[in-house]
């Protein structure tokens, strides 16, 4: 394996005595002193700092490009407004998914920003079928902060009044600290934030004025997946792949209604069909009824046979208990229906449940 | 009273003819957030390194191994009830087992206190 690769906050990490492990080819914090639990909880209750640096930050340019980019994504990004931001899904032509993403409108050109594992390949995705008439460049020179938790908009505000002009999935150019910056109302834990787009050598700066709040702490990758997850949010590589389709995943709500109608996007002939006729299974929220987590990989059972698997599972610590997600056929998909899954050779019994499991608190 | 710690992070505190079994500190460092764990049913007869239990993390499950053989006499019910406990007290309230011995010749195989120090020396 090649060697890793680090961040422009490396050194924070170190210094605010991360336990860092690799992560899609990058060495990242799980978590830091406070560990996992508290980090979650730190990020309901006020505002965590993600370092997120390793995600692709791409930039693609020229005439008509968000009709080049709706040859590769299922999503309305004709109609997406200057400012806007929008969850869309690179899909190959099995209607399978390549890699999700959000793409922005900066105006006179697209911001993309993509999972770290698919970068290289998204990259060449977006060169193969969009240049020459389209240029796409990958900003490798910034970093990516993601400020998220009730108080983020406080704590923002103090640098940049104007954020809380943003609303959810909006975007601007923001002095922060002197520095310009890329900043939208997103983010990965289903709560209210923001996530910054700043040159990467002052990134370490702009992380220090934010940690200097008293509001915020710093948080790991395993409060991001926890978040996450009790969100209802899908992680690409476990709940999404080539072999899932939009539909199944439960993300037909970003394949949007004139895409539907004229369809032109890879894999359009499954992804309408299953829009149709609705897909053989579906991604469902899983709650365990005793304590043990369900871990990815955990067949479920219904009426004796397996009829899914986990594809992601863990302890929600603001559920207060077990929680998964995973794929089951569309027969044993509805709330409220028993299942078993199979954990250590015992069948132990859960629920299907609608997501997400934490409500959203987005600041729409 | 001694404790003895084996290479897979349990120790093991002798009283008489029996033990009770946990996971070590450093264990307790290393899982980070514990979520859950799984006990053996009191009356079940266990090989030394057989698996007997296991304590899962906000992170990962972990198993954790009998160091001796011997007749599972008592489960800590208060542990299953607060995984957490473990996070608190790993080497005293948060124990998992306490087990009959079977041939206490196999605590040979086991390291004291100070030589598991050195052991964990030996890992960092």
């Amino acid at each position: 394996m090649s060697e890793l690769l680090r961040t422009p906050l490396f050194e924070l990490h170190r210094e605010l005595g991360a336990k860092l492990v690799p992560f899609a080819g990058y060495e990242l914090p799980l978590h830091y002193p406070d560990g996992i639990l508290a980090e979650h909880r730190w990020c309901r209750d006020k505002a965590a700092l993600f370092d997120v640096s390793h995600m692709g930050q791409i930039v693609v340019r020229g005439a008509d490009v968000a009709a080049a980019l709706e040859r590769l994504v299922p999503g309305d990004i004709r109609g997406l407004a200057p400012g806007r931001a929008r969850y869309t899904l690179f899909t190959d032509d099995g209607g399978g998914i390549l890699d999700d993403l959000i793409v922005t409108n900066g105006g006179d050109h697209l911001t993309l920003v993509v999972n770290a594992a698919c970068k290289r390949e998204d990259i060449a995705h977006l060169r193969g079928h969009l240049e020459p008439v389209c240029r796409v460049e990958e900003l490798d020179d910034r970093a990516l902060l993601a400020l998220q938790g009730p108080a983020a908009a406080t704590v923002l505000a103090r640098l940049a009044p104007e954020c809380v002009g943003l609303r959810f999935m909006q975007a601007a150019e923001l002095e922060l600290a002197g520095l310009r910056c890329r900043v939208s109302r997103t983010g990965y834990t289903g709560e209210d934030g923001f996530e910054i787009s700043v040159p990467a050598d002052r990134a370490a700066k702009l992380a220090r004025t934010l940690l200097a709040a008293e509001e915020v702490r710093p948080a790991g990758l395993g409060a991001r997946d926890s978040l996450r997850l009790e969100a209802g949010l899908c992680l690409y590589g476990h709940d999404i792949d080539r072999t899932t389709s939009p539909v199944e995943a439960g993300l037909a709500w970003t394949v949007a209604k004139r895409r539907r109608e004229e369809g032109g996007f890879p894999g359009a002939a499954r992804i309408l069909r299953e829009l149709r006729e609705g897909p053989a299974r579906r991604l469902v929220g899983l709650r365990p009824e005793g304590r043990a987590p369900a871990r990815e990989g955990t067949e479920i059972v219904a009426d004796g046979t397996v009829v899914g698997r986990v594809t992601s599972g863990g302890f929600g610590p603001s559920v207060g208990g077990p929680i998964a997600m995973g794929y089951v056929a569309a027969a044993h998909s509805s709330p409220d229906t028993p299942v078993l899954l199979r954990i250590r050779g015992r069948e132990e019994p859960a629920r299907i449940v609608s997501l997400p499991f934490v409500p959203h608190r987005y600041a729409r | 009273m001694t404790t003895y710690y084996t290479k897979d992070h349990e120790w093991i505190r002798i009283e008489g003819s029996t033990a009770t079994v946990g996971v070590s500190e450093h264990a307790q460092e290393q899982l980070g957030d514990v979520v859950y764990v799984e006990l053996p049913e009191v009356g079940r007869a266990v090989r030394a390194g057989e698996q007997v239990a296991i304590v899962e993390s906000v992170k990962a499950a972990s198993e954790v191994y009998s160091p001796v053989s011997g007749k599972i006499v008592a489960a800590n019910q208060a542990l299953a009830d607060n995984p957490g406990l473990v996070n608190e007290d790993a080497e005293g309230a948060a124990w998992f087992f306490k087990i009959e011995l079977a041939d206490p010749v196999e605590l040979a195989n086991l390291m004291n206190a100070e030589a598991y120090r050195e052991y964990l020396a030996t890992l960092s």
